[in-house]
Parts: structure tokens; C-alpha cells; sequence
């Protein structure tokens, strides 16, 4: 009898202790575990801190008033980038001219007019679908239906076809989400003051989504200025003599300008310094834009409350 | 009961999808009177309200059978036009729910929206309906403000307010008081007691007090049905269901 | 009058929210009438399985398979640097950061996802290819390892963000009644949160995976360029993207060539279009079993 009791108190004590150990052996698993994790977001910021540094650091001694203003001279060793920076201004805000206006419109149909029906998740769908076609595919679209079919050529208009076609599920998803924070309480108040629906929409929706589809748009803004793959069939050029005089004029492009400085050309060495100007001033803009659009956005989180 | 009908609803069967939320109402609401709604939550009786503007139009999947007649006229028939009921039949939402904009715009929007344009108009007409809603004397120094800077309960007197431009002919109050402490509350009765000159009332309210303070008519709703419908001394003192009195002493709800 | 107005507002909207549909079927259009000669010349199956790309030879060979892998391996190749490290991130300012670092580091991810391809495939040029060469004694900087690594690094912030975005749509309550039972974080982490978010997580890495295969100036940039099936994974090597974005240039339109540039196109527009609908589909699971609705 005690024998087996003491057996019994034996066991409840190992079991206890093996308790002990296993929450010990937890401890260090965890310890473990999140190290990895520290790491892996250590390596994260690692990588993308050496990007901006190195491109800061060596980008920064090529940049001077002239590199930023005068058009590239002898064979792109000597001069400026000023055309590229104006090409690649003229492509986004074509671009977004027109993506914006068919992407709001498209949103404004959906969280607004759509009634439940197949031709909406057809919409959806292709929205979707639209938003995963590689960047090259959109070169190749614009490619055979703008230069070619509508006969635009390699111009500023096919590039911002092109881009605008690229930007708009982003535009559409952007605007969406500034739709849908339109608390339903002001349509309601509205409609029942017997406001109409597009009354409602004009008055008071749009009024209220505003900062949110304007920081959306800023977002996708900087998302087309770096965008090399769409243009390189459709818009973009190595080198043109000055700015350009129309929409039908070939441009030059930061982004493309960056590629081309590294694979043509004759003087690789001087063309790698000019590269990494363009680098930096391409860097910059996109983080300048984006990080704006990101603050914007956390204001009006505040503001909204959600 | 024998004062001019306003609102006469007829056999009124409501559907969300496939649930049955209002089962053969029938009631007559008079002119000039407040009529309230009351009952547990989930009873129906703001539904039942939202059909009455046809708010209701903008839940997908709904489905009302049954007439509801204004002035005669059946306010779900094809020729009958929604915004212009909308106009005549105002309504105030459980929380206020002002636009983020100036009180001004807030008050002058029902007026712009329909067209109108003159200036001093609007401003004569803002500045009656404010006070009319007793907001004016609060608010009269910062009319270019943001109508969100205003408490919650003037914020619910400039959403009265503000239906009150467009000149409707009968207001609806749904739970208006719900999210207000008791002194904006009072406020709020008072208001509604006087405007009963001028406009038809329907309240919806889960408070009893509030219902016996402010209603000519009460009717007593319960799972999508309309148990009783009287005079509110009535239905307070000598109810005549017996689930009535079960709810009014308190017993469920 | 009103009403008649009110329904051409509506039909203006329906009509103007055609145009995705309008553009997706344009591609899709444009991408087999431009392949079709190509396709009336050369089998499918030849074109497909082919391993010889010299398409200004004569005759021109048009084997895209070499192409096919070479895409294949590199982006598998990304997705084990950007898998563990993406995801371990996300975890990290999931469950680890303070709210400071989380205020800190979400927004720097996002911002870093925005960073354009050309960038990331101008500091493999110049930056992590020599680097490679050196430390690794390859004879070529520019390959197969090195546009994975690069391609790698430039999805990991996409994949984190996704991933943080799947993790904190697991409701609090899970995590609460985990660590009520005596879990510790990490249990509660792997055990509880990571599972209920698992496929939200796959649907972040199915998507960094379709960006890398859709990706196109890194891998030009990077990868060499060399259409010949690599021995080891420090050959040079010529994905699909790559291979249509330099050779459009010297394709003359209309020829063989050309068409077979779209061809390569078609096939990666399906391939994407697969990865999507795959995602697609498990992000709508995702979606019902924490039951958040569409």
C-alpha cells in the first residue's frame, strides 16, 4: 500500500517536473523563434538599406544643377538628364489622366450603382486578372494596338496608354476603398432629404472620399514613374536631341534611360556614373511620392477614427 | 379615432431575402398627430418606418407586398417618385449623422439639391428652420463652422433642423434619443411636441416614458407583428392584449 | 425628367466599368492574333519543348522551352530567399515589434515594395553581381543565382506586406484564448495564428511569386541573357521576360520573330493568369474560414 502510494506521489512529481522541463524547453524554442524572425527582418531592412545607400552615396557626386537641367551631350557621357526627368513627368501624368477618370468611374459603379449581378463579378474579375498581367505583356498590348493598329507610333500618347491601362486596377482598388469609408449614414441622411442618388454621389460621396482617392492616386503615381517594361516598345527612346514637342514624339525616360545607359552605348564607365545619377533621382521621386501618400493616409486614418 | 388619415398602410408583409420581418400591418397614421412605435428590438418597428420614405430601397434583397398610402396616393407604385417622397417625408437617423461640412452647408444642402438658387432664400429658410429646431440661439455665431464640432445632441437638433428646409409634411423618428444623454433628450421631446402643429410624426423609440411623453398614438409591435394600436392614454392605462400589458410592466423585452 | 437623367448616370458608370474587361479581352485578343503565324509554322508542341533558341538563324529555331525554365528556376530560386525572409518579417512586426517599430517598419515595407524593378535590377548590375563574382569565384556575375537573389530581395517586401496584411485579419480572440490556455507567444504563433492565416500567407507568396515571373528589367538586367538550358545554377540563363524585352527592338515587325516574341507573351500571360486564379481561389477560402465575407 505505501509503496504504491509513494509510486503514485513519485509519478505526480515527475509529471510535474517534466511540466517544469517542457515549459523550460518552450522558453527556448520561443527565444529561438523570434531570433530567426529578428533576423529575417534584420536581412529585410539590410538589403533595401544597402540599395538606397549605395545608390545615394555614389548617385549623389553626379548630381549637380547641370545634370538635372541640360540635355545629355556627347554620345550621353557629358551633359544633363533634363529630358528624361520631363519624359518621364509627361508619361505619369498622362498616364494617370487617363486611368483616373475611367478608374473612378468604374469604382463609382460598383460600390455605388451595382446591383448584385453576373456582368459585376465579371468586372471583378477582370479588375483582378487585369491587376496580375506582367508588366512586359502591357509593353506588348500597347505595342501592336497603339503603335501599330491606332498608328500613334512610339510616342508619348502610346506610353501613356500603355501606363494608364497598367495603373488602373490600382486606381480602381484605391478609389474603392475611399468609397466604402463613406459612412452610409451621410447617404442616408442625404437621400432622405430627398437628395438623388447621383445628387448623393456628386455632393456628398465624392466630397467625402476625396483625400482618400487623391492619396490613392499619389500612391499609383509613383508606381507608373518607375515603370520601365510597359514603355519600352511604346514611348521610350535612348536619346533625343532636345525636349519633346508633342505627344507624338518619341521621350526619353529615367527609368528607361537607366537601362539603356548600362547595356548601349560605347563608354560603359562614364555611361555607369550618369546611371547612377538617374538612380537616385528616380529613387527619390518614388520614395518622396510614395512616402507622401503614406502619411497622407495615416492622417486621415486619425481623422476618420477607423 | 376620427381625425384626417395620413399615412394608411395596408396589409404590409416585408421580406430581407427569405425572412419575413413585418407580417400584414395595418394601421392608419393621423395628421398632425405623433404616432409611436414601440416594442422589443428586433420587432420590426424601424423597418417598418423605412418603408414609409422607402429607405428600404436601398437594401438589396428586400421585398415589401401590401399598399402604403399617402394622401391616397400608393407611394410603391411605379409612377409615384422616390426623391420627391423622400422630400415630402423627412427623416432622422438613430445617430446624427451630419455631412462633414459646415452647419450652413448642412442646412442649405436640401434646398441646393433641389435646385435652388437664390442666396437670400436659403439663408431666410436655414436660419427659420434653426430655429425652429431651437439651435439657432447655439449656433448662430458659427454657422461656417464644422457641423462635427457641435455636442451630440445638437448635432441631432441640426439633423432635425436640416430635414426641416425642405418643407416635408411628415418627419420620422427613428430612436432619435438612442445615443443622447437625458437633458439633450428633453430637448429633443420638447421639439418634437412642437412641431406636431406643423408636421406629421412618427417616432420610433424602445424607451416606454419617451413614448408616453411625447405620442398621441402609440402602437405596439412585436415580432414583425402589430399586437395593438390606440391612443397612448390607452394603450398605457387599460391596454387591451395582454401581451401589451406583459411588455409595458416590464415582463420581457 | 429627373429619372431619365438618374438612369444615364447609370449607364455612363456601367459602360465606363466595362473598360477593365474591355482592356483584359484586348490583351488577350492581341496576344494570339500577333502569335498566330508563329503558330501556323511551328507545331505547338515543337515550340513549346523546343530547346533551341536562335531565332535570327537560318531557318530560325523558336524551342521556347529553354526560356520556360530559365523562368522557372529563377523565380523558384527568389522565392527561397523572399519565402523565409518575407514571411519571417511579417511575423516579426506581427507578433514581435512594439507599437513604435510596427508604426515604424509597416510603413517602410510599403514604401520599399513601391521601389521600381530598374532600381533593383541597376544595383544587381553594378553592385551585387561583381560582389558575387568575387566572393564566390564564379566566372560570370550575371546568372541564374544571382537574378533569384536579386529578384529575391525585391519581392520580400511585397510578400511581408501581404503576409502582415493575412496575419492581422486573424481575429484577437484566438490569440487571447490560446494564451489564456498557458501558451506562450510562440506557441500561440505557430500553433494558432500562423495556421488560421496559412492560407492567407500562401495567397502573399503566390502573389510574390507571380510578380517574379511577370518581372522583367531585373531579370534583363541580371540574369545574363544566355538561351541555353544553364548546367548549374551559376550559368547565365534568358527567362521569358527578358528575352521578349530585348529582342522586340531588333524584331522586324510582322516577321516570324515577332510573332514569336508575342507567342512567348501568350504563354506568360496564361501562366500568370493560372498563379492568379490559384490565388484567387485560396484567398476566398481564406476569406469564409475566418469568416470575413467575399
Amino acid at each position: 500500500m505505501h509503496a504504491e502510494n509513494a509510486n503514485r506521489n513519485l509519478s505526480f512529481m515527475g509529471k510535474t517536473m517534466g511540466f517544469k522541463k517542457g515549459l523550460r524547453s518552450n522558453d527556448i524554442t520561443q527565444t529561438i523563434g523570434f531570433t530567426l524572425l529578428f533576423v529575417s527582418i534584420l536581412f529585410t531592412l539590410f538589403f533595401l538599406g544597402s540599395i538606397i545607400y549605395f545608390i545615394a552615396v555614389q548617385g549623389i557626386s553626379v548630381i549637380s544643377w547641370e545634370f538635372l537641367t541640360e540635355v545629355p551631350r556627347k554620345a550621353m557621357t557629358k551633359g544633363g538628364v533634363a529630358p528624361a526627368i520631363v519624359g518621364t513627368f509627361y508619361l505619369t501624368i498622362g498616364a494617370i489622366g487617363f486611368a483616373l477618370p475611367l478608374g473612378l468611374a468604374c469604382a463609382i459603379y460598383l460600390c455605388e450603382y451595382s446591383p448584385k449581378s453576373i456582368m459585376v463579378n465579371i468586372i471583378r474579375l477582370s479588375i483582378n486578372n487585369l491587376a496580375g498581367v506582367p508588366s512586359i505583356v502591357f509593353g506588348l498590348f500597347g505595342l501592336a494596338v497603339f503603335v501599330k493598329v491606332f498608328g500613334f507610333g512610339v510616342s508619348i500618347l502610346s506610353g501613356s496608354l500603355t501606363l494608364g491601362i497598367m495603373a488602373l486596377p490600382g486606381i480602381i482598388s484605391a478609389s474603392q476603398e475611399a468609397l466604402l469609408a463613406v459612412p452610409q449614414s451621410y447617404k442616408e441622411a442625404s437621400l432622405a432629404l430627398g437628395a438623388t442618388h447621383w445628387q448623393t454621389i456628386k455632393k456628398v460621396v465624392l466630397p467625402t472620399a476625396l483625400p482618400g482617392i487623391l492619396t490613392g492616386v499619389i500612391l499609383n503615381l509613383g508606381r507608373v514613374a518607375g515603370e520601365t517594361a510597359p514603355i519600352l516598345f511604346t514611348a521610350a527612346t535612348f536619346y533625343t536631341r532636345g525636349f519633346p514637342d508633342s505627344i507624338f514624339s518619341e521621350v526619353m525616360a529615367l527609368p528607361y534611360h537607366i537601362y539603356a545607359l548600362m547595356t548601349e552605348g560605347t563608354r560603359p564607365e562614364v555611361q555607369a556614373g550618369i546611371a547612377y545619377g538617374c538612380a537616385l533621382i528616380l529613387l527619390c521621386l518614388v520614395l518622396t511620392i510614395s512616402a507622401l501618400a503614406i502619411i497622407l493616409r495615416q492622417k486621415q486614418r486619425r481623422t476618420y477614427g477607423s | 379615432m376620427d381625425h384626417e388619415v395620413k399615412i394608411r398602410a395596408d396589409k404590409i408583409n416585408f421580406y430581407y431575402g427569405k425572412t419575413q420581418a413585418l407580417k400584414n400591418i395595418a394601421i392608419d397614421i393621423y395628421s398632425n398627430k405623433v404616432t409611436a412605435f414601440i416594442g422589443p428590438s428586433g420587432c420590426g418597428k424601424s423597418t417598418f418606418i423605412r418603408l414609409l420614405n422607402r429607405m428600404n430601397d436601398l437594401i438589396p434583397g428586400a421585398r415589401v407586398e401590401g399598399r402604403i398610402l399617402m394622401d391616397g396616393k400608393d407611394i410603391n407604385h411605379a409612377k409615384m417618385d422616390v426623391v420627391d417622397l423622400r422630400r415630402r417625408v423627412g427623416m432622422v437617423f438613430q445617430k446624427p449623422n451630419p455631412f462633414p461640412k459646415t452647419i450652413y452647408e448642412n442646412m442649405a444642402y436640401g434646398l441646393i439639391i433641389n435646385g435652388i438658387k437664390d442666396k437670400s432664400f436659403i439663408e431666410q429658410r436655414v436660419i427659420n428652420s434653426l430655429k425652429k429646431a431651437a439651435l439657432f440661439d447655439d449656433v448662430k455665431d458659427r454657422l461656417h463652422d464644422s457641423a462635427l464640432m457641435l455636442s451630440g445632441g445638437q448635432q441631432q437638433r441640426l439633423c432635425i433642423a436640416r430635414c426641416l428646409v425642405v418643407e416635408p409634411e411628415v418627419i420620422l423618428f427613428d430612436e432619435p434619443c438612442a445615443s443622447l444623454d437625458p437633458i439633450s433628450t428633453r430637448k429633443i421631446e420638447e421639439l418634437i411636441l412642437e412641431l406636431k402643429h406643423d408636421y406629421t410624426i412618427v417616432i420610433v423609440t424602445h424607451n416606454m416614458q419617451q413614448a408616453a411623453r411625447v405620442s398621441d398614438h402609440t402602437a405596439f409591435m412585436y415580432l414583425g407583428e402589430l399586437i395593438e394600436y390606440d391612443e397612448t392614454e390607452k394603450i398605457f392605462t387599460v391596454p387591451k392584449e395582454k401581451m401589451t400589458e406583459e411588455y409595458l410592466s416590464g415582463k420581457f423585452g | 425628367m429627373i429619372r431619365f437623367k438618374e438612369e444615364l448616370y447609370k449607364w455612363i458608370f456601367a459602360v465606363l466599368a466595362l473598360a477593365s474587361l474591355v482592356f483584359l479581352v484586348g490583351i488577350i485578343i492581341t496576344l494570339f492574333k500577333e502569335s498566330i503565324p508563329i503558330f501556323s509554322h511551328y507545331s505547338f508542341f515543337h515550340l513549346l519543348f523546343g530547346t533551341q533558341w536562335y531565332p535570327t538563324f537560318e531557318p530560325p529555331e523558336f524551342g521556347m522551352f529553354t526560356l520556360i525554365f530559365a523562368s522557372v528556376v529563377v523565380t523558384l530560386g527568389s522565392m527561397l530567399f523572399c519565402v523565409p525572409i518575407g514571411v519571417g518579417s511579417a511575423l516579426y512586426i506581427h507578433e514581435i515589434a512594439s507599437e513604435k517599430q510596427r508604426a515604424f517598419l509597416k510603413p517602410i515595407i510599403e514604401i520599399l515594395a513601391g521601389i521600381p524593378s530598374i532600381i533593383y535590377g541597376f544595383f544587381g548590375m553594378v553592385i551585387v553581381a561583381p560582389l558575387l563574382q568575387n566572393v564566390l569565384d564564379i566566372p560570370i556575375g550575371l546568372c541564374a543565382f544571382t537574378a533569384s537573389l536579386v529578384l529575391g530581395i525585391m519581392a520580400t517586401p511585397t510578400v511581408a506586406s501581404l503576409a502582415e496584411d493575412a496575419l492581422s485579419f486573424v481575429p484577437r480572440s484566438f490569440r487571447e484564448a490560446s494564451l489564456a490556455l498557458g501558451a506562450n507567444r510562440w506557441q500561440t504563433l505557430t500553433k494558432v495564428i500562423v495556421p488560421a492565416a496559412g492560407s492567407g500567407i500562401s495567397t502573399a507568396i503566390i502573389l510574390g511569386m507571380s510578380r517574379a515571373v511577370g518581372e522583367t528589367m531585373t531579370v534583363l538586367m541580371v540574369a545574363g541573357g544566355a538561351a541555353v538550358i544553364p548546367k548549374s545554377i551559376f550559368d547565365p540563363v534568358r527567362p521569358m521576360t527578358s528575352t521578349i524585352a530585348a529582342e522586340m527592338g531588333e524584331a522586324v515587325m510582322g516577321s516570324t520573330h515577332f510573332s514569336a516574341l508575342f507567342a512567348i507573351g501568350l504563354i506568360l500571360f496564361l501562366i500568370t493568369l493560372i498563379i492568379n486564379i490559384i490565388a484567387e481561389v485560396i484567398s476566398r477560402r481564406f476569406r469564409l474560414k475566418l469568416g470575413l465575407g467575399r
